[in-house]
């Protein structure tokens, strides 16, 4: 589930938050795993040099594609073995911060997803105008058809 | 709590933008800055009543403004009609949601 708080105006500069939070069937261990080495992440998020080193710089990759170079800028800013890892996330414009908290649940982990830092400005949108149109629109169909 | 797109309010903008000499005009505005309808005809390589219906289309969508000097229309971007539809809430929701799958399956594989 995503839990934009949101202001009534949309051009108001504080930020906004995005929350994705699940119980996955596995202990924290192997949560921690698939967050912190570098080949598990790239097997569900994306191709990186991470290592869960605080203040290490480091990359994600993905395919690039028109007018983006597929590539978000991070650097590692909390490492809290097993239940809590941070870094920024800087995209096309955006700077933002990641934050993984795990936590231990009946029969498995809670995984909460905090990405912070969203502001809803002129350069937001023009970095969207230039981010390849076809696959763009494509994702916001996606988005307004699972709107109500 | 509120979803951040309305359907109603991004539609009219969505639409503009679904055609590809339309999305190719508001690129160029966006790239070039303020433009005159002669030189978006040249750059679109279309009849100038094709470009100046296009530019309506962008202008009903309020993606676009113009003013007028001696003859000539210039038109620019207007980058707040974009907020609607550039949601990064929304457009990294579906992201990190499909990321969740993933990372789910690799869990699945990862065995005991």
């Amino acid at each position: 589930m995503s839990h934009p708080a949101e202001g009534s105006n949309p051009a108001e500069s504080r930020t906004r938050t995005l929350v994705i939070e699940r119980v996955f069937p596995y202990p924290p261990e192997k949560l921690w795993r698939a967050l912190t080495e570098s080949t598990l992440l790239a097997q569900w998020l994306m191709n990186n040099d991470f290592e869960p080193v605080v203040g290490q710089k480091f990359q994600f990759r993905a395919e690039p594609v028109p007018n983006w170079n597929g590539v978000v800028d991070c650097e590692v800013l909390i490492v809290d073995p097993l239940k809590q890892l941070s870094y920024s996330w800087g995209s096309l414009g955006l700077g933002s911060v990641v934050l993984w908290t795990l936590t231990p649940a009946e029969g498995g982990t809670h995984v909460r997803m905090e990405q912070s830092g969203f502001r809803p400005d002129q350069q937001a949108a023009y970095q969207g105008a230039n981010y390849g149109w076809q696959r763009f629109l494509g994702t916001l169909e996606q988005v307004l058809g699972g709107l109500d | 709590m509120v979803s951040g797109v309305k359907p109603a309010s991004a539609n009219p903008v969505f639409r503009a933008l679904a055609d590809p000499t339309r999305r190719a005009i508001f690129e160029e505005l966006t790239r070039q800055g303020e433009q005159t309808v002669h030189a978006l005809t040249h750059y679109a390589g279309v009849s100038q009543p094709a470009v100046s219906k296009h530019l309506t289309v962008l202008k009903r969508a309020k993606l676009v403004r113009h003013r007028r000097e001696g003859r000539e229309t210039h038109y620019r971007v207007q980058p707040d009609a974009l907020a609607p539809m550039v949601n990064w809430l929304n457009l990294y929701g579906a992201f990190w949601r499909d990321r969740f799958d993933r990372l789910e399956a690799v869990l699945e594989r990862m065995g005991s």
